[in-house]
């Protein structure tokens, strides 16, 4: 399967060329960029790893791009993702979050039923690579 | 224009005399009045008939929609009746109409109760649509004073909160309603739910007459929906949601279905305008104590919106809605099948979704709103709209909306799958673009043609429907400027 997450999931990977126009606007807006990666994509994982603090003072796309290097250089076979935050009064959240690296073989998800009263169905939902321990999960 | 204040001012004695005055007369039209921080102002559009004249038109509106009756009462002289009296302090033609009247009235906040739509909208339109004086009457804007909008809790979840639960950001979401709206089995139903999910739809959503009928109870529905959410989600490693409409007849049946909803792990559910503002008002509650979205769908605010001179306009109902609670609100799409004129739609948008609303003539909004911290209305565009459009959507109605592509969705000649995916991959492919400065408004169709190359489906969407436009003239138009046509 193909995780989805992210604002640009449903396009062709993106070039590095790519990701830094995205950064320069997002830069252009305002909005400071982080970095974050792991091995567990449950969609209710809100909290991946951080890879490094916001770069609040980074106002510079190669900048960014070089840190990206460094983390697919760390966590080559991890989901990472690039966040633009934008500290606006009314927003102070998250403007943009498109991965930008992903394992080279994705499992997916076991859709888990427990029977429940009537015919309702408790649902969860489990990565078959989160079976694994933290820093196994893929290859 | 300005019209003089009025010119004799009686003293008491005279003003209680038993009898009949004009509303002008009785202390309704004060052209010397200074509206106060605190007063909620409301402007009407005025259609007096053949011989009323318009400040006495105005000062009748202010009057029945305030204290007043058709007669002197001596019972207001135990009351503050000079507070309590609405004033019109403004009356002006409306442009290019010799026989339309814009009209400004201040209410004292005292008149209202606090956080409730139902006392104010009593009041505010309660008799005075009716008033034989007036050939036709429509409510055009309001103001609210920010000591007002905090007596209302407003939005259950709002825009950033909504997305941060979703874990989607920086494009608008995308949805679909089932079709056909009436008539399928819930294990169909449920069919549809998982392929447009599945395809790569953010929601998809009940229609606004889908509650529980002979061929689908609403039990069965919510049952087989949230087992294809479920399956959904797992394909994809996304939140995915349904709007489970749970209007019903009574606030008790909307209750039992919400919490059913909320039972089954629904992160939305849905109700229709017609349950009424003291009901939304209700399951708003309810949403915010179960951390649930609650979409609205505006089911029959046509009846009184659309025509220009008599009615509400939509920009009222919306900030209605924005006090009362809700986190979405269909708004116009501009571009699809149903009435919307681009500056008018995003004067909508803009009430939903700014923190403040500035003057705005030309998108309609004719006083300065501070939300006060309210939190904002997620607006959707459905009706009529396919992927080939995505560079118009994105342009006229930005980031923070939900697309619904219904028919573009389910309709696909590959099937709904691929109608979703068609969809989700127009949309990233101009989000993309937008983003890298380049001008969708003139490459859209390029851009998407290019995004076709590596997307069967979508090339099929935009074959099939690529030159679908509803271009008609609109009704509900701005005043203060001349009328453009989409596309």
């Amino acid at each position: 399967m193909r995780l989805t997450q992210g604002t640009f999931s449903f396009l062709p990977e993106l070039t590095d060329e790519q990701i830094g126009a995205q950064v320069e606007h997002c830069l252009s807006q305002g909005w400071a960029l982080s970095i974050e990666y792991t091995d567990d994509p449950h969609p209710r994982n809100t909290y991946w790893e951080m890879f490094g603090q916001p770069m609040f003072d980074l106002h510079d796309a190669a900048g960014v791009m070089a840190e990206l290097g460094s983390a697919r250089a760390t966590f080559p076979g991890q989901y990472i993702k690039l966040n633009a935050f934008d500290a606006t009064r009314g927003v102070e959240s998250v403007r943009l979050s498109f991965i930008v690296n992903r394992p080279a073989t994705e499992p997916g998800f076991a859709l888990i039923r427990e029977e429940a009263a009537g015919r309702a169905i408790r649902y969860t939902i489990r990565s078959y690579a989160a079976e694994r321990p933290e820093g196994e999960r893929y290859p | 224009m300005r019209f003089p204040a009025y010119p004799h001012r009686m003293d008491a004695k005279q003003r209680y005399t038993a009898g009949v005055l004009k509303y002008a007369e009785m202390g309704y039209w004060n052209a010397d009045y200074e509206p106060k921080e605190t007063d909620i102002l409301a402007l009407f559009r005025i259609t007096p008939q053949d011989g009323v004249d318009p400040q006495e038109a105005a000062a009748a509106v202010a009057g029945e929609s305030s204290t007043a009756t058709w007669t002197v009462v001596w019972t207001d002289r135990l009351t503050a009746a000079d507070v309590y009296r609405a004033k019109a302090y403004r009356v002006e033609p409306v442009p290019g109409n010799e026989d339309q009247f814009f009209a400004y009235i201040a209410y004292d906040i005292d008149l209202f109760e606090p956080g409730s739509i139902a006392n104010l909208t009593a009041s505010i339109i309660g008799n005075v649509f009716g008033f034989k004086p007036l050939k036709a009457l429509r409510l055009e804007d309001m103001r609210f004073p920010v000591a007002y909008v905090k007596t209302f809790d407003g939005p259950p979840t709002g825009i950033v909160v909504e997305r941060e639960r979703l874990d989607k950001f920086g494009r608008p979401l995308l949805g679909a309603t089932t079709k056909p709206k009436l008539g399928l089995s819930g294990r169909n139903y449920g069919r549809v739910v998982y392929e447009a999910l599945k395809g790569g739809l953010d929601f998809t959503k009940d229609d606004e007459n889908i509650n529980s009928q002979p061929f689908m109870h609403w039990r069965d529905r919510f049952l087989f929906v949230m087992e294809a959410v479920n399956r959904a989600s797992a394909a994809s490693g996304e939140v995915k949601g349904h709007y489970l409409n749970v209007t019903g007849a009574t606030m008790e049946d909307i209750y039992e279905r919400a919490e059913f909803a909320k039972e089954l792990g629904s992160v939305v559910v849905m109700i229709d305008l017609v349950i009424g503002y003291s009901a939304i008002q209700s399951i708003s509650k309810w949403a915010r104590r179960n951390d649930v979205i609650l979409h609205l769908h505006r089911a029959g605010a046509s009846t009184y919106t659309r025509q220009k001179n008599h009615g509400i306009s939509f920009r009222v109902i919306a900030k209605w809605m924005r006090l009362a609670g809700v986190d979405h609100i269909h708004a116009g799409t501009v571009v699809g099948k149903l009435e919307g004129d681009p500056n008018t739609v995003q004067g909508f948008y803009n009430i939903l979704r700014e923190p403040h609303n500035p003057v705005d003539l030309q998108r309609g909004i004719y006083f300065e709103q501070d939300w006060a911290g309210l939190r904002k209305v997620m607006p959707v565009a459905s009706g009529g709209i396919h992927a080939g459009q995505m560079h118009q959507l994105l342009t006229y109605l930005g980031e923070d909306t939900v697309l619904q592509f219904g028919g573009g969705t389910i309709g696909h000649p590959m099937g709904i799958q691929a109608g979703a995916t068609a969809n989700r991959v127009a949309l990233e492919a101009m989000v993309l673009a937008r983003n890298e400065g380049r001008d969708i408004w003139n490459e859209g169709p390029a851009i998407l043609a290019d995004a076709a190359r590596d997307c069967s489906p979508l090339k099929a969407a935009l074959d099939t429907w690529g030159e679908v436009t509803f271009d008609y003239t609109s009704t509900d138009t701005p005043d203060f400027v001349p009328t453009a046509t989409p596309a």
